[in-house]
């Protein structure tokens, strides 16, 4: 909490006047972080860990790495798919709220590509190599997206948002369907389980540290990470020492797509992308193709959420059509988006972290913390609790049943940020075209006619 | 500006995707035709009786009228307020939770606590058998209902306009879109908070409440009847409201055209409050006879809905009210006929595909036109 705290204390210091110079090496500090956009989001990380380790330090070590070691993941993976929802929304303006369906098509597409012809349990799938699955998720996703981008070029905002989340839960109800299972067994031989859902494949990550993936055999690698780290050095379990690992992998992946669309944002078409999003029509008046522009982001912009749903939903062991892709997940990912301010990709990176850490996982943390203070039954339903006039075990029913809670606060907050900053964090930066200033005019200028 | 030149464009790039979807039409109703006589040939025909037909065809009906009710509401604020309203849905929520707990209340009081009535049986473990809601046991109880869910949910509705909508009234749809699904969110979940998350029964079941229509082979009960009379009494006062009250004139030339409507005096928050308190009593109807008709409630089963409706309203044209309950009915009777040709796992994804191809083809819907007439 002391790095979030700071830029307050630093503003307060020149006005205290007493000790100047130590004050105005934290502010030099805190404003070349700010300025540095790595140094923004490490700062955030760093706060966000301090205030875990606060919550849980008393549980040991092991626990306070596991809590990091998730709020890391879902803080990277948010900040994946924020990053591709930011290029079709944040700079070009379309409204796509099919998140989820892009992420299940990439992530099913690649499960079924790599899964065993002939699998101990679960359906079957093509046994072709990882690398070829993921490109083929990606694909798989792009070419939906080409679909969905049909309706874009033609649709207003909102009926293009309305039809990505018909598209979304079509996706959804398919690979839910025992019968589209079944088709797919019989054509193409790989099924995707239906409402069951599949095993994923085992994750490379896992296999550097345990020969064939399998707990008790480790390589040489995890061999000295382990002695380390793990039961015979400080004590951290093994499934949080590959959690990291993992995370690694993620924050590659991640430095990967923000270098990709930070180019992307800066060449000529990211130029054409802000103009359609600002005015279609004076950029359909410039001679740019908008429909290929439209067509082209939501392609990149899909393959991109596949990708992000196999680096997210691939590692998690099964995945299952519903409530994973349910439409709620497309909009924790537009609330971490609009956090973040559209249009800005640092925001959409911080966004998804804080998004993680303070309105998904902090909640639950906090609630089950309080309820473990608290010495009460809990009442079996609302009413009842109600009933009882005791707050004490009012509060601990709304502690135990903190998840409706937490959503409620998450509508709140979307609607707070949209009333009062719907900038977001960061916002929309100045993206200067010309080559010349033009924030500066000369005084008087007003009057020119 | 070329309108025409491109207005002839877009017809002619309509074409193939009309040609196509008439085809299809056609093909189906041949299929039909041949099902219905028994006779296959090759991958067309089968056997399907008229019965079953006419059972899905009517069972299409009651959930397309509750469905063209509650997208009254959606058309409504869509068409005055210029945003499609995602929260809509969990009114619908809000309308069958209030509405069934009042009912309750008067079926049931006496002989079984009011916490278990008014939470719609998430306190206590009373049952539905117990409590006793039906329409031919306790009448007068399901209509206080119908009423209680009206007034309750338009005045969330209102209530949710004053502190969320208003202050951000001249912002764009996209912007008011947003803060619609932050107000889903509590919505629902404060609805999860107070009732519980689980999915539970709550109309009880009455012997002989089927009554038979043997000419048509229509088992028809006494509930979906109920829904008919209700659905369509409240459309018809929705149009009697809509052609010949000055309020409902208001609303048509706010639809129409806002700039003008404003210049001419209308005033324009009170309008805008009506629309709430009609499209949101609506929405709570609707939600409320929804759960006459399927017999379960569960928290989240509006926002469920939300996408056949928006279907529906879409189909029929957004922001035209006949639209709304024409289309309605149209994808009431897609979800349920459609089974007949695919598997059920698919009946709602044929509904979001008819939507997707009307908006594709005819993004106007039916009906066309930003109009509440």
């Amino acid at each position: 909490m002391s790095d979030a705290d700071a830029p307050g204390g630093s503003a307060s210091g020149p006005s205290a006047g007493g000790s100047e110079a130590p004050e105005s090496a934290t502010a030099a500090l805190v404003e070349a972080a700010r300025e540095s956009d790595l140094g923004l989001v490490v700062g955030t990380l760093l706060a966000i860990y301090a205030a875990a380790t606060l919550l849980t330090f008393t549980d040991g070590l092991n626990s306070v790495v596991g809590l990091l070691e998730t709020l890391t993941f879902l803080g990277l993976v948010y900040a994946l798919t924020a990053l591709a929802l930011n290029l079709q929304w944040g700079y070009t303006g379309l409204f796509n709220i099919g998140v989820a369906g892009f992420m299940a098509v990439g992530v099913y597409t690649m499960g079924m590509v790599v899964r065993s012809p002939d699998p101990a349990f679960g359906p079957p799938g093509l046994g072709l190599p990882l690398p070829v699955g993921i490109v083929a998720g990606m694909g798989m996703a792009a070419l939906l997206g080409g679909v969905a981008a049909l309706p874009a070029l033609r649709l207003k905002a909102d009926y293009l948002a309305i039809v990505t989340l018909g598209l979304s839960e079509i996706v959804r109800l398919s690979l839910q369907s025992s019968a589209f299972d079944n088709f797919l067994r019989d054509t193409i031989g790989a099924g995707t389980g239906g409402g069951r859902g599949m095993g994923m494949p085992d994750n490379p990550v896992r296999d550097l540290f345990l020969v064939d993936g399998q707990a008790g055999t480790p390589t040489a690698f995890g061999d000295l990470v382990f002695g380390v780290f793990g039961s015979d050095g400080l004590g951290i379990s093994q499934p949080i020492l590959i959690g990291w690992g993992y995370i690694a992998v993620l924050a590659a992946f991640l430095v990967g797509f923000y270098l990709l669309l930070e180019r992307l944002g800066r060449s000529p078409f990211g130029r054409t992308m802000k103009a359609i999003r600002e005015d279609e029509l004076v950029a359909d008046s410039l001679g740019k193709d908008v429909n290929l522009v439209k067509i082209k982001v939501f392609v990149i912009g899909c393959a991109l959420m596949g990708l992000a749903g196999i680096l997210w939903f691939g590692s998690q062991g099964n995945v299952s059509p519903t409530p994973q892709f349910r439409p709620l997940l497309t909009f924790y990912v537009f609330i971490a988006v609009i956090i973040g301010g559209s249009g800005s990709n640092t925001g959409s990176v911080l966004g998804g972290i804080v998004f993680a850490a303070v309105l998904f996982e902090g909640p639950r943390r906090v609630g089950g913390t309080v309820r473990g203070l608290i010495d009460a039954q809990t009442p079996p339903s609302f009413a009842d609790a109600v009933a009882s006039l005791d707050p004490v075990t009012f509060l601990a029913y709304a502690t135990e049943n903190v998840a409706p809670l937490q959503f409620v606060f998450l509508g709140l907050v979307l609607v707070f940020i949209i009333h009062r900053r719907p900038e977001g964090i960061l916002g929309d930066r100045i993206e200067t075209a010309a080559a010349v200033d033009l924030s500066e005019r000369p005084a008087g200028g007003e009057s020119d006619e | 500006m070329g309108t025409t030149d491109s207005s002839i464009v877009d017809a002619a790039r309509a074409r193939p995707g009309l040609l196509f979807v008439v085809l299809l039409a056609g093909l189906l109703l041949v299929d039909l035709a041949a099902k219905l006589a028994g006779v296959g040939l090759g991958p067309i025909g089968g056997s399907l009786s008229v019965d079953r037909l006419g059972s899905n065809l009517w069972n299409g009906v009651v959930i397309g009228l509750v469905i063209g009710l509650a997208g009254i509401g959606l058309s409504m604020t869509y068409s005055i307020l210029s945003f499609a309203n995602f929260s809509h849905g969990d009114l619908v929520s809000v309308g069958a939770f209030s509405g069934w707990g009042v009912a309750f209340l008067i079926a049931g009081l006496g002989d079984i606590p009011v916490r278990a009535l008014l939470t719609v049986r998430d306190a206590g473990n009373a049952s539905p058998g117990a409590i006793g809601a039906h329409i031919l046991t306790t009448p007068g109880a399901i209509l206080v209902g119908l009423v209680a869910a009206f007034v309750v949910t338009a005045l969330l509705a209102v209530a949710l306009d004053r502190a969320f909508y208003k202050p951000m009234r001249d912002r764009d749809g996209i912007s008011l879109l947003i803060a619609s699904i932050g107000a889903a969110l509590i919505v629902r979940y404060l609805l999860q908070f107070g009732y519980g998350s689980d999915r539970r029964g709550v109309t009880a079941s009455v012997d002989a409440s089927n009554l038979a229509f043997d000419p048509l082979g229509l088992s028809v009960n006494a509930h979906e009847l109920t829904i008919l009379v209700a659905a369509v009494g409240l459309m018809l006062a929705m149009h009697g409201m809509l052609q010949h009250t000055k309020l409902g004139t208001a609303m048509r030339a706010m639809a129409d055209n806002k700039d003008l409507a404003l210049i001419t005096g209308i005033p324009a928050e009170r309008v805008v409050t009506a629309t709430w308190i009609i499209g949101g009593g609506l929405a709570g109807a609707s939600g409320y006879l929804y759960v006459l008709l399927r017999g379960t409630i569960q928290f989240d089963f509006g926002w469920l809905l939300l996408l056949l409706i928006f279907a529906a309203v879409i189909l029929g044209g957004i922001g035209s009210v006949y639209g709304a309950i024409v289309g309605g009915l149209v994808i009431g009777v897609v979800f349920t006929t459609s089974t007949i040709w695919i598997p059920s796992d698919f009946n709602q994804a044929a509904a979001f595909a008819v939507m997707i191809l009307m908006l594709l083809l005819r993004p106007e819907g039916l009906f066309g036109g930003v109009t509440t007439a």
